[in-house]
């Protein structure tokens, strides 16, 4: 189990070292795609000048990073290479360990919900068994590590990297069922960035849970322990916060929360996909980490139904950004509209991919309780509509 | 519910697809084919027209009278090159100065990757002069260059001796809101590259030359002009850049609109324009040079000095002065009329030209096709690979699909997901041989033209481009070993992924082609499509195999060099067409290296590789 993630970690490891050593590494961390003003490393390096030049970093509106980082960077500078590839290293194994006990946590509920009868009679293939979510894990590193997003944000020492691995270390904790380290990791992810923060309610629901505490106004140990984990963020966000400023307003997006009271972690992902999609600079690096949790949701697939066409938007969408930049900054014919459609069309591409998977999530559940093979009062086949 | 989710609509579309995929195909194949033969045809062309307001309602007299002044600098230049058999660098310096330019030179040198036997030449090294007339009112911040190239014997002298006499002209003049810098290059194009370089202070091609001492602010415009004589009958514009970057239309608006002034004939393609576009004459002329300017813009070559200038998004032309067997001679003055004409207004611009087409293509030299009404001739021809992706796909799930299917299957339909990945992992070997092999065919043979050259009684530039071909060759034979690698694995319907996976890269290459360079895009499309599309396992083998291997981008090459020298009415022999297509590959390997063009990496890593894949696919056990 260890060996074959140490494997892992030692390719993309050394396939990122590669590209450091490469002429591609100055080309790719000036890439519109890969790095945003906000998590460019161009302007670390712009910080950490000034403040070496006694100059407070934030004058001249350049640099967006928080003080944690540039406190961060100022002992590890000449690790900068280091510090990036073992923070993909330690996303991905926080990932690995999280997934490993969610797959257990999954199979546990599965086996109850068996024997309580709670199941249709004739769903035997939709039932998970342990074999098949045995290699998830190590997919599941194996799909962040070596996805090629993830491979051009760290060659480009994009912060979105550090970001990342804040948000995996909150998912692990949450996980694990320590309300204390949870809290702090969100304070911390959301203190680098807003958006986290709408992570709050589905990492609170998924400790309720675990607790076995009913989510219900009128009972005392919900109001304590959410009382509890607010405080302990809230104090955490407070203890951390300096004068940073933030640039963006959030964006409040939050999906219907009724229907995901049962499954936060599902929660936890799609509103980590919508955080990516509505961000006002997003970069590659941030559709990376929803995309590591494709294999998690891997039985999900047969109830797909336009994973090809969304595919190969995806796909053309990307390969065309470059192209598209070509024509606008080299060839001086096209404009930036060309490239905002692109954008638009790769965020459309993004979001049809997510309620995809949201409808096929609802459609597996809707089969377990209610029988895989339907049929209406007259015998003929029935179709399900989604309201 | 919408198309996409409605299960009865997608079930009657996936219907639809699988049943009239087949016809759609050749419709639409077919459809592209023609749109693009139409494009000729007068509602498709349009006229041209100025768009730059700058440039357009202002007249200006031309003054320039210095014929004589010009053939004698061309006289003196011409005696002092084949005295000191190179660029006679003293005395361009010494005349430029007497002119009253303020004269810089600038020294370069290349080691070619192997010799290049077109040119011979192998080690190449020279100096670029120019002089720069400085703006007598403005604070020199933008420029027009006017460059003459020299190559190894003097043919452009004349050229060279109506630049001096322009710029002494010039000289003379107030009203010049912009510098102009007068350049004269040896070795032709490298040595302007060596200059376009230094001048941006870039170093793509990796040649090695001495900084430039004077600058003259953004370059505005650039015209090239070539003169073999004194006296021309015709003025040739060439438009084609490198890797079919076009200059703005508007230029060659500008140069045509001067010639008719001063009643010069002006030709493209060596070709007077038809008058008469209402009968079918004109249009099928127009036809001629549309597919002699795709070809020309599909092979990426620089067609000229231009071609160089386009990259750093310098709007430039080449002019060439033609002398053939037409009774009414034009002199010196007329072209330095003309070309006096052409700065004036470009004297006046206020800023880059923007307004007019950078993507048009042209039947002729006062008609011209635009990019929206183009493009979908190559938009049909990728949607039959789009089809028949879109069928493979629901080929390979119609046995799996879920519980939404009418009747249902007997027992329960078996899991998508070990297929899936036992499909992915087959595709694994395919892929990774295929692109291996591109990258042996783009690195290989300039790397091993030692070895090869030492083992084989063939000259370097020879070893080069027979290794190209052998391992090109070699790749046919790879199926036999890439089925040995997978064989215990590659499940009977493994060949469709692989050729889904390939029809999708395929798309994806041909559309970021198309969209930077339509011609090239096009014409890859017309003849790599129906045998992608085509492709399988089953069926008259032999056939499909033949109908690839024609297809392949080196047969397509060939093909595309008899039919561009047809069309030139210059129609070659077979032996003469194999030597040219040596020479072009040649060629071609050489100006990836020394200017940067992107064909040969293009055809070696992206679409070779590709049509690997459809190669295996037909030899799929």
């Amino acid at each position: 189990m260890a060996a074959p993630l140490a494997l892992v970690v030692v390719v993309a490891v050394t396939v990122r070292a590669a590209l450091f050593r490469s002429s591609l590494a100055e080309f790719i961390s000036e890439r519109v795609e890969v790095v945003s003003p906000l998590n460019s490393w161009k302007r670390v390096v712009e910080g950490l000048s000034l403040l070496d030049l006694g100059v407070s970093p934030y004058s001249g509106a350049v640099f967006h990073e928080t003080p944690l980082i540039i406190y961060l960077f100022h002992f590890l500078i000449d690790y900068a290479e280091l510090v990036f590839m073992i923070t993909d290293a330690l996303t991905a194994i926080a990932l690995y360990f999280a997934i490993q006990d969610f797959n257990k946590v999954v199979f546990k509920k599965q086996k109850l919900l068996l024997e309580l009868d709670q199941y249709a009679p004739d769903v035997a293939e939709l039932i998970r068994t342990p074999m098949e979510m045995r290699s998830i894990p190590l997919k599941v590193a194996l799909f962040y590590l070596l996805n090629p997003y993830t491979v051009l944000s760290c060659v480009a020492k994009s912060t979105c990297a550090i970001n990342n691995t804040l948000i995996a270390f909150f998912i692990l904790t949450t996980i694990k069922g320590s309300a204390f380290l949870s809290a702090i990791f969100l304070a911390l992810a959301t203190y680098q960035s807003l958006y986290p923060l709408t992570l709050f309610v589905p990492g609170l629901l998924y400790l309720l849970q675990r607790q076995y505490i009913p989510v219900k106004v009128k009972s005392k140990a919900f109001w304590i322990f959410s009382w509890e984990y607010a405080m302990m963020y809230v104090g955490s966000l407070v203890v951390i916060i300096c004068l940073s400023f933030f640039l963006l307003s959030s964006w409040d997006f939050i999906p219907a929360v009724y229907g995901f009271m049962d499954h936060p972690i599902f929660f936890m992902f799609i509103q980590i996909a919508i955080i990516s999609i509505f961000k006002s600079y997003p970069t590659v690096g941030d559709v990376a980490l929803y995309m590591a949790f494709f294999p998690v949701w891997n039985h999900l697939y047969r109830f797909l139904r336009n994973i090809f066409v969304l595919v190969c938007i995806i796909i053309v969408c990307s390969l065309l950004f470059p192209v598209l930049w070509h024509l606008w900054i080299y060839a001086g014919s096209a404009n930036s509209n060309f490239f905002y459609a692109i954008t638009l069309t790769f965020n459309v591409g993004q979001i049809l991919l997510i309620s995809d998977y949201f409808y096929a999530f609802l459609r597996r559940e809707y089969y377990l309780t209610h029988g895989l093979y339907l049929t209406a009062k007259d015998g003929t086949e029935a179709m399900l509509v989604l309201k | 519910m919408g198309l996409l989710s409605d299960p009865v609509r997608r079930r009657a579309l996936a219907r639809l697809v699988l049943r009239l995929n087949a016809p759609l195909c050749v419709l639409s194949y077919v459809a592209g084919i023609a749109w693009f033969l139409a494009l000729a045809f007068p509602p498709l062309t349009q006229r041209t027209y100025m768009s730059e307001n700058a440039m357009g309602s202002t007249m200006v007299e031309e003054q320039f009278a210095g014929g004589d002044r010009a053939r004698s600098f061309a006289r003196d230049f011409a005696a002092h090159r084949r005295k000191s058999g190179a660029l006679p660098v003293a005395w361009l310096e010494r005349t430029m100065r007497s002119v009253g330019l303020e004269v810089y030179t600038q020294s370069f040198s290349r080691k070619l990757p192997f010799p290049d036997e077109t040119h011979e030449r192998y080690m190449v090294s020279g100096t670029n002069v120019y002089g720069i007339l400085r703006a007598p009112r403005a604070a020199s911040t933008e420029s027009l260059v006017l460059t003459v190239p020299c190559g190894p014997d003097s043919t452009n002298s004349q050229a060279v001796g109506l630049l001096l006499a322009l710029a002494a002209h010039f000289r003379g003049q107030i009203y010049w809101a912009k510098d102009i810098i007068f350049l004269v290059t040896e070795q032709d194009l490298l040595g302007t590259e060596a200059w376009l370089e230094a001048y941006h202070d870039v170093n793509i091609t990796g040649m090695q030359s001495s900084p430039l001492q004077g600058r003259a602010g953004a370059i505005q415009a650039a015209v090239a002009l070539e003169l073999s004589s004194d006296v021309v009958t015709s003025l040739d514009v060439a438009v084609e850049g490198l890797n079919g970057q076009l200059p703005n239309l508007d230029l060659l608006n500008l140069f045509q609109t001067f010639c008719q002034k001063g009643g010069l004939l002006c030709t493209l393609q060596g070709k007077l324009q038809p008058q008469d576009w209402t009968s079918i004459d004109g249009p099928l002329q127009g036809l001629q040079t549309l597919l002699l300017m795709v070809l020309q813009q599909a092979s990426g070559r620089p067609h000229g000095p231009h071609g160089l200038f386009l990259r750093y998004r310098v709007e430039a032309l080449t002019i060439r002065g033609i002398n053939s067997f037409r009774q009414y001679k034009y002199d010196l003055v007329a072209v330095g009329k003309a070309l006096e004409g052409v700065f004036r207004k470009l004297n006046h611009l206020l800023e880059r030209l923007h307004q007019s087409f950078f993507f048009y293509l042209l039947p002729a030299l006062s008609r011209f096709v635009s990019i929206g009404l183009y493009m979908p001739a190559v938009g049909f021809l990728l949607l039959v690979l789009g089809l028949k992706a879109l069928e493979l796909w629901m080929q390979l799930h119609e046995a799996g699909v879920g519980p939404e299917e009418p009747g249902g299957t007997s027992g329960p339909s078996p899991p998508l997901l070990p297929t899936q990945t036992v499909g992915l992992a087959s595709l694994v070997a395919p892929l990774l041989i295929s692109q291996a092999t591109g990258l042996a065919l783009y690195i290989l043979p300039v790397l091993g033209q030692h070895v090869a050259a030492q083992h084989f009684p063939v000259a370097e530039a020879e070893a080069v481009v027979l290794t190209l071909l052998a391992i090109y060759a070699a790749g046919l034979a790879l199926p036999h070993s890439t089925q040995r690698v997978v064989s215990t694995q590659a499940p009977d319907r493994g060949w469709m992924v692989l050729k889904l996976v390939a029809l999708i890269y395929l798309v994806l290459q041909l559309a970021c082609i198309a969209l930077t360079n339509f011609s090239l895009g096009f014409l890859l499309a017309a003849t790599m499509v129906p045998a992608a599309a085509l492709t399988k396992p089953c069926g008259p083998r032999p056939l499909w195999a033949a109908l690839l291997v024609l297809t392949s981008p080196a047969a397509t090459l060939l093909g595309g060099l008899f039919v561009w020298r047809e069309l030139q009415e210059a129609p070659v022999s077979l032996a003469e067409g194999w030597q040219l297509f040596l020479a072009a590959l040649a060629q071609g390997m050489l100006e990836h290296h020394t200017y940067g063009a992107l064909l040969f990496p293009l055809l070696a890593l992206g679409l070779y590789p590709c049509w690997l894949l459809f190669w295996n696919v037909l030899f799929w056990k």
